[in-house]
């Protein structure tokens, strides 16, 4: 009975939902979300977030799998008889109608139920009507004054506000009495102090109507902000779904750390349990349970970490301030120990040049498991000497015949990156670019979508093309067997 | 800065003095014809033309066709131009449905007459209008489909959002936003079709003539003030019929009821 209960409070479910464009996966996840939470999907431009809002609304099929709205199985269930109404990103309002009849559009095509009857073979119906003119006006009214646009009822849509024409977005959505809201990236047209007011809005908003809200943004101090729950997505897989809370402050690797909030992210190794190398020195922290000597991800966000006195007994490390500038309620310092740099917020003012002692609990270290500790590519021998990957011919040292299976392991460290796309093997687009302390770690995926991990001294622009290449010496081809012939 | 307003205006010069020289002084000596007859000031030419039944008779059968031709290659056209924007292909296909205009439309003409009396069709009424549905249709679809193509497709996903099936979205949305091209669908079929010269000549053999044919042969008859009555008439009836259309396409932005 228990178990019945839980699944029913799952208001929508994506059961190994997978959205597939021209063999590029845009979208593959599996959530559920909670009735009445203000849930956000979040993410950078090309992560998969809209896709799934729009399958969720039926505006797309899914290729694979399931979506359920109340338990019910509605993947083939067109939009209009789905029980979500959606808030366009750029609002799609009518540009034939009034304010109030946009708002009444959704109203004057609703059917509600209208007490039984016996139908020819005696059985009990529902007998359907339309609503009447005076419950539509009704309707409506009452959801103008829940925007605020109590006399705007006879208004052309095209000349209100950016604001007031979001408000009528939201009216009319609301006024079907859905259960669940869908929200397209609703505040991106808005300026600054028009976003701020419509985010706590639109949160009064969920808390009066008590229905769900699924919510779309690349902006994260809007998602930390309004949501109960934060699903971030990239690349169309999910990185983490948690509370606000948790998810900026335990980040589940470190392109979450890297989008939510600003942080420090290095590559570290684990010594042992509660022991982690960082820049050429051990620290104390809080995690165990890795493998001795695991390469890691340590995030440390830069508010947790402190400018303490010199003598003070709590002490984690000294530095070099290289610069240090007031940011209105803190100072950002960015601090050099052993070639790395550190960003502190503090509200300590130092001197550039200055020798700065810091201060980290050992609880603010995060350690998380590389997502990839060297790239890996199964392909097939070009020639003798010569191994193909990704559509590219790359010489390297091996002997083996042409069309022998291999594996080619090829370092982070060891992949050539060239601003010119022609100067390279092959040709990629930079998708991601963290910085790790004294080096970049970038994400280049090649147009056949595999994606290479590169630690570059150069700063690539994410949406950059660059040309990639490998010395034969740094790669290492070794046979493999394949699973299967085909 | 007033050296170049100078200049730039110096650009528009040669189009002002087209325009003189061939619309503006061209209705000038129409107007003055309408009002001269053997070299006096006169309403005679008016008399003549209203109270000549064969004249009205000729202007009312015009109205009728060309209310008929639009009538059919709005019914046409509409269907064609929306198929067309659903398929990816549609901007090339609307070139196919164009190409008819690339032939001179005298030599089209007489193509057609000639198909007609292979077939061994009696001309008359019906094959004017399916001449005249022939040479007018791609004027309809152009317009309909370049103001269909430009709706914005979140307008159809919105009104599907909140509940509309296919029809639904069909008649809520898509009809209503696809007026503008609509009315100039019609501006650009009816008008022509009225003041037409030689396809109802030619496709009827002579039986039906409508009132540019007949504005025609008033001026090769030399009756230049009657023709120049005509003439005025026409202008009027496509003034008319541009303010009437403008109007509908102004309801329909304004925002009135569904």
């Amino acid at each position: 009975m228990a178990k019945v209960k839980v699944q029913q409070d799952n208001i929508i479910e994506l059961r190994g939902v997978k959205k597939i464009y021209d063999d590029v996966t845009v979208a593959d996840v599996n959530f559920a979300i909670k009735r009445g939470e203000f849930v956000t999907l979040l993410g950078p431009s090309g992560c998969g977030k809209t896709t799934t809002l729009r399958m969720i609304a039926g505006f797309e099929k899914p290729t694979e799998g399931q979506v359920l709205i109340n338990g019910k199985d509605v993947t083939d269930t067109p939009p209009h008889k789905r029980p979500v109404n959606t808030v366009f990103q750029k609002y799609a309002l009518f540009p034939h109608l009034n304010v109030y009849n946009n708002i009444a559009f959704g109203l004057k095509l609703k059917y509600v139920k209208d007490g039984e009857a016996k139908n020819k073979l005696g059985e009990n119906c529902d007998v359907y009507r339309k609503l009447t003119k005076a419950e539509i006006d009704e309707k409506v009214k009452n959801v103008l004054r829940l925007v605020d646009l109590e006399d705007y009822g006879h208004r052309n849509v095209a000349s209100l506000s950016g604001g007031q024409q979001q408000r009528v977005a939201i009216a009319r959505a609301i006024v079907n009495e859905p259960e669940v809201l869908l929200l397209d990236e609703p505040l991106g047209a808005l300026d600054l102090k028009m976003r701020k007011d419509m985010q706590i809005e639109l949160m009064s908003m969920h808390k009066k109507l008590g229905i769900t809200f699924v919510y779309v943004t690349h902006d994260q101090e809007e998602a930390l902000t309004m949501s109960d729950t934060i699903v971030v997505m990239r690349g169309g897989e999910i990185q983490q779904i948690g509370t606000p809370q948790k998810v900026y402050d335990e980040p589940a690797n470190a392109f979450v750390a890297d989008f939510i909030g600003e942080s420090n992210i290095f590559s570290g190794i684990m010594r042992e349990d509660f022991v982690v190398e960082l820049a050429g020195r051990n620290f104390e922290c809080v995690d165990k349970g890795f493998k001795k000597n695991e390469p890691v991800d340590i995030i440390i966000r830069p508010e947790d970490i402190k400018i303490v006195k010199p003598e003070s007994t709590k002490r984690t490390f000294e530095g070099v301030v290289e610069t240090c500038v007031f940011k209105g309620d803190h100072f950002e310092t960015t601090v050099l120990m052993n070639d790395f740099e550190f960003l502190v917020h503090d509200n300590v003012e130092c001197k550039v040049g200055d020798n700065v002692t810091c201060y980290i609990k050992p609880f603010d270290f995060h350690i998380m498991a590389k997502s990839r500790i060297i790239n890996k590519i199964d392909t097939y021998m070009w020639d003798e000497g010569v191994v193909e990957i990704c559509g590219g011919r790359f010489p390297c040292n091996s002997t083996l015949p042409s069309d022998t299976p291999v594996s080619v392991e090829i370092g982070f460290k060891d992949v050539e990156v060239f601003d010119d796309e022609e100067d390279g093997i092959i040709g990629g687009e930079v998708i991601n670019s963290i910085y790790k302390g004294n080096y970049y770690q970038c994400i280049i995926r090649t147009d056949d979508h595999y994606d290479f991990f590169v630690d570059t001294t150069d700063e690539w622009l994410k949406g950059d093309r660059v040309g990639i290449s490998v010395a034969p010496e740094k790669m290492s081809v070794v046979e493999r067997e394949e699973k299967e012939d085909e | 800065m007033s050296k170049m307003k100078l200049t730039r205006r110096a650009f528009s010069y040669p189009y002002i003095l087209f325009m003189m020289i061939f619309v503006v002084l061209p209705l000038v000596l129409i107007l003055v014809n309408a009002f001269m007859a053997n070299g006096e000031l006169t309403f005679k030419n008016f008399v003549n033309f209203f109270s000549d039944g064969s004249s009205i008779h000729t202007l009312l059968i015009s109205l009728a066709v060309g209310f008929i031709t639009t009538s059919i290659c709005l019914f046409l056209g509409y269907p064609i131009a929306y198929l067309l924007t659903k398929r990816k292909s549609g901007r090339y296909m609307v070139l196919l449905f164009t190409l008819p205009m690339w032939v001179n439309f005298l030599l089209r003409t007489l193509a057609t007459k000639e198909i007609f009396q292979a077939l061994n069709m009696p001309l008359g009424m019906a094959t004017v209008i399916i001449g005249m549905v022939y040479n007018y249709l791609p004027f309809m679809i152009m317009p309909l489909y370049t103001s269909l193509s430009n709706i914005d497709k979140s307008y159809a996903e919105a009104a599907q959002d909140l509940g509309a099936n296919s029809l639904g979205v069909f008649l809520n949305t898509t009809l209503p936003l696809s007026v503008p091209g609509i009315v100039s669908g019609i501006t650009m079929v009816f008008i022509p079709t009225i003041s037409t010269f030689a396809i109802s000549e030619l496709l009827s053999d002579r039986m039906i003539t409508l009132f540019g044919d007949s504005i025609n042969l008033k001026f090769t008859q030399d009756m230049y003030g009657v023709g120049s009555v005509m003439s005025l008439v026409m202008i009027i009836l496509v003034i008319l019929s541009n303010v009437l259309m403008s109007k509908a396409d102004k309801g329909t932005k304004s925002g009135g009821a569904v």
